[in-house]
């Protein structure tokens, strides 16, 4: 595993001053690196997370078509190992108990099961599929599975207003393999680090999809979460609007629930 | 009451005792379920007497699904009847209990105690080492639809893996077309006349033991059988009106292997069963491959192979995947809709018999879903392979609705 490997940086961060990092580090790759951090850092140790949702798909002519799921996220401490998570849908009626478990990784392929409740069984899938749509919305495999620090190379854009805030904007590439975007920009607010805004750029280097994280919420006094994430598809002018309940942290969930033997035991 | 009604009826109340206590607990059931209307057209008449003529086969299906969870997660109930009513074969016309049971889950092992279904396996055209439940025939000559088979599990979760021990008692006997139904064999099966070696006389509980777990891209699965052969030997009755099917006591040991790269699923199952007269050696194996995003679209296309190999005799029960090579194909739109194709053949090398196959479904709006079959068989040998069900070609359109 490639680990991050700047003297200065790894100092910082050890000695959690990440915080002084911003105006420390001298080149845009650093800087955007340390924004990243404290970003993604401002969420470590949440342990776990239980969460029901709601998924909207619109297309160009506005017609909608609902799903709705639950997600549950365990939190790997170490850095170079990529959190579980264990998706469960409830409608459509026909796909309703379907469940994804993912083990994310760094830069190497996730592993990934899908459980098919009308057969009962338990398929482990092929996880090069990044860019793939994710049941049938404008958001692809990656951008709920890439969200670990390091599957990305970072790049300090500027900083400027977003909405009432001020916003960092780095610039993001991602580092794994069959990812389908050859850049994404970021828009991160200067106040509670979190991540407001993301553009996201094909192969070609078009603006393919703009993503927009709305109604954050503060749990247990330092856990962020956006409530309200709009994707919208430059290119097709279809849109999908994830709006997340309450979430519930620390639930007592363990390895034990994120493993692949508990796919046909969910319901 | 016979013997095995009576047992039939004790399981059921016991089911239903469970459902009531756990509803006791204060938590809601959830229900949902389906119904469904399915349409067959045969492109000829039926081969053999009484299988009538060219046409419509009209058919209505419903299942309820009932699901508990305690309030403190660790006990669940499930309650799922299935029935079916055919305008044309009476056997079809059936009713069945899919799942009932009660369950109860500690930190690393769950206990369940009912009906359920298990399915192991890996391979696409065969599901040659999934042995637990069986196979409810009537309701597709796929043999992916399966009869609730009455339990104890215990499941087991280590860190180097799951074991699962299943106690199966009450044996489920095969379900069979009738005389009117369609893929019969020229003589129906009388599956009221069923017969058991004597040392499976059906009173006995059988016994599996499976291990399953994976290593980086290897998923593996090993398990140990023993009981009474789901799949039954077809004997001519002594008036030589009828089949009747025969059950016998097997030892079976099967293994299912996946590797996963990229875009490569490689795929085994393999089998040795120690059977009534002989020892029969049976695998499946193959490659699924997929394209992702083909044409700069959402759509997926895979390309599978498989091939089928068994060495049984004609003394054991029959199988049509003995030496036959499976290609197929399967594109999905990724879409809304969430629309999906399968296309496939299944080419035995011996006497060149093509067996065709297309899947196709696709989501109207939230709650319906239309599916499309076609079947279709051209070639083989007269007497062998599926030669029997040469003339039932058929186009199957369903439209289920579910709540």
């Amino acid at each position: 595993m490639k680990k991050f490997e700047n003297p200065v940086i790894s100092l910082l961060v050890a000695s959690g001053l990440m915080l002084a990092v911003p105006s420390l580090a001298t080149t845009p790759e650093e800087k955007g690196f340390a924004i990243a951090a404290r970003s993604d850092r401002s969420d470590r140790g949440f342990g776990d997370s239980d969460v029901e949702l709601t998924m909207a798909l619109r297309n160009a002519a506005g017609m909608e078509s609902g799903r709705s799921l639950r997600i549950m996220t365990l939190e790997m401490p170490d850095e170079s190992v990529g959190d579980k998570s264990l998706v469960l849908f409830s409608t459509p009626r026909d796909i309703q108990g379907t469940a994804l478990l993912s083990h994310a990784k760094i830069l190497d392929p996730d592993d990934q099961w899908l459980f098919l409740p009308a057969l009962k069984r338990v398929k482990r899938i092929s996880s090069t599929n990044k860019s793939g749509p994710f049941v049938g919305s404008e958001f692809a495999f990656e951008d709920f599975t890439a969200i670990e620090l390091n599957k990305f190379a970072y790049r300090y854009l500027h900083e400027e207003a977003c909405d009432e805030l001020q916003c960092d904007v780095v610039e993001r590439i991602p580092r794994y393999e069959n990812s389908g975007y050859t850049k994404q920009i970021s828009w991160i607010d200067t106040a509670t680090y979190q991540i407001r805004k993301i553009e996201f750029y094909n192969q070609r280097g078009d603006l393919k999809k703009v993503l927009e994280l709305n109604d954050y919420r503060k749990y247990a006094g330092k856990y962020w979460r956006a409530h309200r994430l709009t994707m919208t598809n430059y290119q097709t002018r279809k849109s999908t609007v994830l709006i997340y309940d309450e979430f519930s942290f620390g639930t007592g969930l363990t390895d034990k629930d994120f493993v692949k033997g508990r796919l046909s035991r969910l319901r | 009451m016979n013997p095995r009604r009576f047992r039939a009826l004790a399981v059921f109340w016991t089911m239903m005792t469970l459902v009531v206590t756990a509803s006791a607990d204060g938590s809601a059931w959830e229900i949902s379920g389906s119904g469904a209307l399915q349409t067959r057209v045969f492109a000829q008449d039926g081969l053999w007497p009484d299988q009538g003529t060219s046409g419509g086969q009209f058919s209505l299906s419903g299942s309820l699904d009932m699901r508990w969870r305690s309030d403190s997660g660790d006990q669940r109930a499930s309650f799922i009847p299935f029935g079916r009513w055919d305008g044309t074969d009476d056997e079809r016309t059936h009713a069945d209990l899919r799942e009932a049971y009660w369950a109860h889950q500690g930190s690393d092992f769950e206990i369940l105690i009912g009906i359920d279904k298990v399915f192991w396996g890996v391979a696409e055209s065969l599901h040659l080492v999934d042995v637990i439940n069986q196979t409810d025939l009537v309701e597709d000559i796929d043999q992916e639809d399966k009869l609730g088979q009455p339990m104890i599990n215990l499941a087991l979760q280590r860190e180097w893996g799951l074991i699962n021990v299943y106690l199966l008692p009450y044996f489920r006997e095969r379900t069979f077309p009738g005389v009117n139904g369609r893929f019969r064999t020229p003589l129906p099966v009388d599956t009221k006349s069923a017969v058991y070696e004597p040392r499976a006389d059906g009173k006995r509980t059988d016994f599996a033991l499976r291990y399953s777990h994976y290593f980086g891209d290897i998923d593996v699965g090993l398990y140990y059988f023993r009981g009474i052969g789901r799949e039954p030997l077809l004997q001519v009755s002594g008036n030589g009106q009828r089949l009747i099917p025969r059950y016998g006591l097997i030892n079976q040991m099967g293994l299912d292997l996946q590797y996963t790269r990229n875009a490569w699923l490689w795929k085994l199952e393999a089998m040795v069963r120690d059977g009534v007269d002989e020892l029969i050696l049976a695998a499946v194996g193959g490659f699924e491959y997929t394209y992702y995003q083909v044409a700069e679209s959402s759509a997926d296309v895979g390309f599978l192979m498989e091939y089928q190999y068994d060495d049984r005799s004609t003394n054991a029960p029959f199988t049509l995947a003995d030496d036959d090579l499976f290609i197929g194909a399967r594109l999905a739109l990724n879409d809304r809709q969430n629309t999906a194709l399968l296309a496939g053949v299944v080419v035995d090398m011996h006497t060149a018999e093509a067996f065709f196959n297309i899947e196709a479904e696709r989501r109207f709006g939230n709650d319906v879903v239309l599916e499309l079959r076609v079947r279709a068989i051209a070639g083989g040998r007269a007497g062998v392979g599926a030669y029997a069900f040469r003339q039932d070609d058929y186009i199957q359109v369903q439209v289920a609705r579910f709540f």
